[in-house]
């Protein structure tokens, strides 16, 4: 059985979120670039699934649609485990674009199980693993908290309304993760460093498509209003100031 | 051609996120002078349909089938695309709840159709068809234009105000059949909680972080919710110790959430943290640490000991709810 792991770049989670003067793209200066949290999630629990032999997983690879200038993060996944990498050498400002790309190589190279995020923080665009899936009409299992492989078969739960759902999906399929699917992501050891710079990375041309949407803008919340800052020795005031000013309680 | 807007019934009942989403759906019609439509899978009761009615939608399409009663996305986006195009849809408004992220990429692929999620307001302009949406997990909103025909957007929760019109709308139920080589999944178990309230759909969460120390001192923390018909939440940490349960857990990994009222106590509200957090009407942090950079983000603050302060705003709640 073999894992493909789609896996985007994003800033690190603590970078100040800072756009061009004209508001029209992201300010990369000095900004550090990883792996999406949740890509990186699913990139461990896919190689936990290949430590377990019960599993059957004999292969584990990461798929990224973007320039060369984003192969560093790609090695990362390399380093953390992954067996080989597909990068698809094109920029990835649209999801619909991204989609088309990586189901096309889904499609030169079937894989059992596909996994994806459930967003990328950066765009928050929830839609690659979706696409993909509808792309290739594969099913698709959305909020996955948990994958297991028992007996050749895949085993998921997923976050519905106020609890979970277990079920069973044949391959190949997507299945889109959330939290829960495993503990920690894995770090690289150094062993895994070394070894990821020849681990196998085959760049891909894109095929042709046109992106369906297009991002014109970005604006920075409005900022907040000063704390009011309330005597712990006095939290009535709070509550008054909740219910007559604020009005919410 | 029509607004179609996709509202999922529990158990036959509707909440306040399906008028949301109606009043929003009536909205955007209004402003391309077209007729609003909702459309529902499963079976909804009767006054149910009639209330979802009033929030300025002509027409309701409930869809009935067999085995329909939990989601598979290949058939649910099967029939939701069917019914697209069928009133020819312009556009198609789903929630940014977890249904709605299953089926709008989905749906997307299907009708050829750009795509904006976590959409926090009215498109900015409809010609050409611009929209605000969430991006950087909070901390910016993007504007994004889709281009094609049929555009396909899903709707933060608590983003958008409702607006009932005391209309009446049509109701038409109808059959499907859905393919049955699609249905692959299969549902083996449910494990649900019934009657709780969902920290999704709460107007007041309360929230606790590593600086409650421990899981024993969470009795007033309680005790506020309780008092405040309010649901409760937690940073990371706190889910990761297991000292609360992982479906409380809020932030960029965990819930993302907009109540009216969010209260982080004990909470030093990391980026992460408020990533899903920020867009709460109000912030009121309890802290020890008069830098906690969570004063920032909050519009009201306590300086002191969350230990302390609990057992006084406990009080001072149930003082106000016996006026
Ligand atoms: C990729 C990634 C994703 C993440 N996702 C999330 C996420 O989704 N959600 C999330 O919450 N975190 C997330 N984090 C973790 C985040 O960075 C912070 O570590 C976390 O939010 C801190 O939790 P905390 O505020 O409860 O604890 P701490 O940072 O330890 O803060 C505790 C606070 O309590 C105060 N305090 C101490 N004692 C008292 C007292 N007696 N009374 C009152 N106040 C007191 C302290 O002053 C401090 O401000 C993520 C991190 C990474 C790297």
């Amino acid at each position: 059985m073999k894992i493909l792991v789609c896996m985007s770049q994003v800033p690190d989670t603590t970078t100040k979120v800072r756009f061009t003067p004209d508001g029209k793209s992201f300010d990369a200066t000095g900004v550090q670039w990883v792996i999406n949290p949740w890509d990186e999630l699913s990139l461990t629990r896919a190689l936990e699934l290949k430590d377990d032999a019960s599993t059957g997983v004999t292969q584990v690879t990461v798929a990224h649609v973007g320039p060369v200038g984003n192969e560093p993060t790609i090695r990362k996944a390399l380093a953390i485990g992954a067996d080989d990498a597909i990068r698809v050498n094109t920029e990835s400002n649209d999801a619909f674009v991204v989609s088309s790309q990586l189901a096309e190589a889904i499609r030169q190279n079937p894989y059992d199980i596909i996994l994806c995020g459930i967003e990328s923080c950066d765009f928050n665009g929830s839609s690659v693993g979706g696409m993909v899936a509808e792309m290739l009409g594969y099913p698709s299992v959305s909020a996955v908290s948990s994958l297991k492989i028992e007996n050749g078969q895949a085993i998921l739960s997923r976050e519905i309304d106020g609890g979970k759902e277990i079920l069973t999906v044949p391959t190949p399929f997507v299945a889109i993760v959330q939290k829960g699917i495993t503990k920690e992501p894995r770090i690289a050891a150094m062993r895994g460093i070394m070894v990821a710079r020849t681990k196998p990375l085959k760049v891909m041309e894109p095929i042709a498509t046109e992106p369906l949407t297009s991002l014109l803008q970005f604006e920075k919340p409005q900022p907040r209003a000063a704390c009011k800052l309330i005597d712990a020795e006095n939290p009535q005031q709070l509550i008054e100031l909740l219910q007559n000013e604020a009005k919410v309680i | 051609m029509a607004i179609l807007v996709f509202t999922e019934n529990w158990e036959g009942k509707f909440k306040k996120l399906s008028y949301e989403l109606a009043s929003y759906a009536a909205r955007i019609a209004e402003m391309m002078n077209l007729p609003a439509m909702a459309l529902t899978i499963g079976n909804p009761d009767p006054d149910e349909l009639e209330k979802l009615g009033h929030y300025g939608l002509k027409k309701i399409l409930v869809a009935h089938g067999k085995n329909l009663g939990t989601l598979d996305n290949q058939v649910y986006a099967s029939i939701i695309g069917d019914i697209a195009l069928q009133v020819s849809a312009s556009v198609l408004i789903l929630s940014n709840n977890g249904t709605g992220k299953a089926l709008a990429p989905r749906l997307a692929v299907r009708l050829k159709a750009g795509l904006a999620s976590g959409v926090n307001g009215l498109p900015i302009s409809t010609e050409p068809f611009v929209l605000r949406k969430r991006a950087y997990s909070g901390n910016a909103f993007a504007h994004v234009a889709i281009h094609t025909p049929v555009k396909i957007l899903t709707l933060s929760q608590n983003s958008f105000e409702l607006i009932d019109k005391q209309s009446k709308a049509e109701i038409e139920t109808f059959q499907v059949t859905p393919d049955s080589n699609l249905m692959k999944t299969k549902v083996t178990d449910v494990q649900k909680q019934t009657g709780k309230l969902l920290l999704t759909d709460a107007e007041i969460v309360v929230s606790g972080g590593r600086g409650m120390k421990s899981p024993d001192n969470w009795g007033p923390l309680i005790e506020l919710a309780d008092l405040l018909g309010a649901a409760l939440a937690c940073s990371r940490p706190v889910s990761d110790e297991g000292w609360r349960s992982h479906e409380e857990h809020t932030g960029q990994t965990g819930k993302v959430i907009a109540p009216n009222l969010y209260f982080a106590v004990g909470i030093s509200g990391a980026t992460q943290h408020l990533a899903g957090v920020s867009s709460s009407k109000y912030i009121v942090a309890v802290n020890t640490d008069k830098d906690a950079p969570v004063f920032e983000a909050a519009q009201y603050g306590i300086v002191g000991d969350a230990l302390k302060v609990l057992p006084k705003l406990v009080e001072a709640v149930r003082e106000m709810k016996s006026k």
